[in-house]
């Protein structure tokens, strides 16, 4: 197997003349900026992994006068921080992304969702967004920009949930479908896109769509900004090339003692050492929005478990009963099973109660609590008896 | 016939952010800037402005864990409790910060100077531990430095 070491790429904190950009794009025929992305195969950053090409061309054709871009920056994800440095170092080109977006897609209006816990980076943003405002008058494109903060609520970072919320409700999942590119935000076509997926259609317009692709694999193409935290020496955010192994990751930000890392924060999954080498890090292995928690020899994944599902049992909006009553029964399980009222068979019932979750809660967290579950506890069950 | 006393700031806040569904959340955020959290008065009030029941904004304040409908201190401190924070000794972080301003996990100070609640990830685990003052992360924090912190809100 070929051994291709962790490779650094600084594409998306490069500084950008967005003028640049804008003048390209209002030459371009609106379908050839979705053609260009879709010729990308850009995916979705925010962890899901739509092609963004492909959903900016659904709300391009839908009819209608109305449509909306909203730039997802709810970045609640456990360990995930790195969308907020791409919004400090340069928000300018997460606006100039949402301006490709709104081109391609014919809107008019745009918002950004800021997690609450994010408030302290409003002062700049405005700044910004001024200067971004009086160029989109002097291209004589009408886009408008308005930045909305969420209130300390994971789940606002689910799509509809996000809609709900800038709607002035409590933030509950919708129904899917009808998808946002058809019925997204106040009932109109809406692209959503993650903040990072915003700043990689600027590369693209700036560079080209076959030089994005030079990066990465078959099924991940390109780079992705990661955000590393737990036991390494070398916690931060870092752009990396797509396609690593978690081995190579491991080589390169481990402690020398890593024997599991979370990949994709409390939604995503456990890779333990012996998987390392054979897991590729994106769409065709674990996927990840970014976040990368590194455990040593010395962290109980009992613990790690218990706090993930703590997460949970907290952040469920509670609309729908597999998720909420689920994850009250399997924190409360683990907790009967570490205690020793229940066998190491109850484990196995857990499981299928994750497994139950997956198929029948409304939406993404519910949906994905079973993979820390299933993945921890198959990997890690003497740690959680005993 | 009932007589309604004007919420003066709260038709300010109306009149800043419109009166139509969506203007409600922002509405609410403003008015835990400006008293730190949402009195039954003022939801009330603002049930008024926009025209819906009282009901319908206290179900979608209560939602969002930073709505808070109890009544909190000028300064509220979130001690993030997820993962790698917890692993970077929250904890010790915790126990520091309750000895200092002495009040537990979840209370206010009787002088409602401070409050002490806990937070999921706040977007800080690279620095972890982690809190959050109202608005402002503070980040690799140790015994010493959060005193040194906490020491200059007392001042305040
Ligand atoms: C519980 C939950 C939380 C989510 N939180 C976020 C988030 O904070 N940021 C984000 O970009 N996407 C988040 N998503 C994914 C969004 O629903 C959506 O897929 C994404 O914003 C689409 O953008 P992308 O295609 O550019 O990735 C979340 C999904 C779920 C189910
Ligand atoms: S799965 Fe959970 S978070 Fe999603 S709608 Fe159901 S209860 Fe709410
Ligand atoms: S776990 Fe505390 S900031 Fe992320």
């Amino acid at each position: 197997m070929e051994h291709k070491h962790v490779k650094r790429v600084d594409l998306i904190f490069e500084k950008v003349e967005c003028r640049e950009i804008l003048e390209k794009i209002v030459k371009m025929e609106p379908d050839a900026i979705c053609q260009e992305v879709l010729e990308s195969d850009l995916k979705g950053r925010g962890g899901a992994g739509f092609p963004t090409g492909m959903k900016w061309r659904f709300a391009a054709n839908e009819t209608g006068s109305i449509k909306y871009i909203v730039c997802n920056a709810d970045e609640g994800e456990p360990g995930t921080f790195k969308d907020r440095e791409i919004l400090d170092q340069v928000p300018g080109k997460v606006f100039c992304g949402m301006a490709i977006a709104s081109r391609a897609v014919g809107a008019k209006k745009g918002y950004v969702y800021l997690r609450g816990e994010y408030k302290f980076l409003i002062p700049r943003l405005n700044e910004e967004l001024i200067k971004f405002h009086q160029m989109m008058d002097e291209f004589n494109h009408n886009f408008r920009i308005q930045i909305r903060l969420g209130s300390g609520a994971y789940i606002c970072g689910e799509e509809s949930a996000l809609f709900e919320s800038i709607e002035g409700r409590r933030g509950e999942p919708r129904n899917k479908p009808p998808y946002p590119t058809s019925i997204g935000l106040f009932g109109k076509p809406t692209a959503i896109n993650n903040v990072e997926t915003l700043v990689h259609a600027v590369v693209i317009i700036k560079y080209g769509a076959s030089h994005f692709k030079e990066l990465g694999t078959k099924d991940s193409r390109g780079s992705k900004v990661f955000s590393v935290s737990g036991d390494t020496p070398k916690s931060g955010i870092f752009e990396l090339e797509l396609g690593m192994s978690v081995n190579e990751f491991v080589e390169e930000f481990g402690d020398g003692d890593t024997k599991a890392v979370q990949v994709g924060g409390a939604s995503g999954f456990c890779v333990p050492r012996k998987r390392f080498e054979e897991t590729i890090i994106g769409f065709e292995g674990v996927p990840t929005g970014g976040s990368m928690k590194l455990f040593n020899s010395t962290r109980s994944m009992y613990n790690v478990l218990h706090n993930y599902l703590d997460f949970f049992t907290e952040e469920s909006c509670g609309q729908c009963t597999p998720c909420r009553v689920g994850c009250q029964q399997l924190l409360k399980g683990v907790e009967a099973v570490k205690r020793g009222d229940k066998n190491s068979k109850y484990l196995d019932e857990l499981v299928k109660l994750a497994k139950t979750m997956k198929r029948a809660s409304k939406c993404g967290l519910g949906q994905s609590v079973g993979n820390a579950f299933g993945s921890i506890v198959e990997n890690f069950k003497e740690e959680i008896i005993y | 016939m009932e007589t309604i006393i004007e919420n003066e700031f709260v038709r300010e806040l109306a009149n800043k952010h419109g009166r139509s569904r969506e203007s409600l959340i922002p509405i609410l955020q403003d008015l835990v800037v400006q008293n730190r959290f949402l009195s039954k008065q003022d939801m009330v009030d603002v049930a008024r402005e926009l025209d819906i029941s009282a009901a319908d904004v206290y179900g979608t304040a209560t939602f969002y864990s930073f709505l808070d409908t109890e009544v909190r201190g000028k300064y509220i401190i979130r001690i993030c409790k997820t993962i790698s924070c917890a692993m970077k000794g929250k904890n010790e972080i915790l126990s520091t910060i309750e000895d200092i301003i002495k009040i537990k996990l979840g209370e206010t100070s009787s002088d409602r100077k401070f409050s002490l609640l806990e937070a999921n990830c706040i977007g800080w685990c690279h620095k972890a531990p982690a809190i959050l003052i109202n608005d402002t992360p503070y980040t690799e924090l140790t015994p010493e430095k959060v005193t040194e912190i906490l020491r200059d809100y007392i001042r305040k």
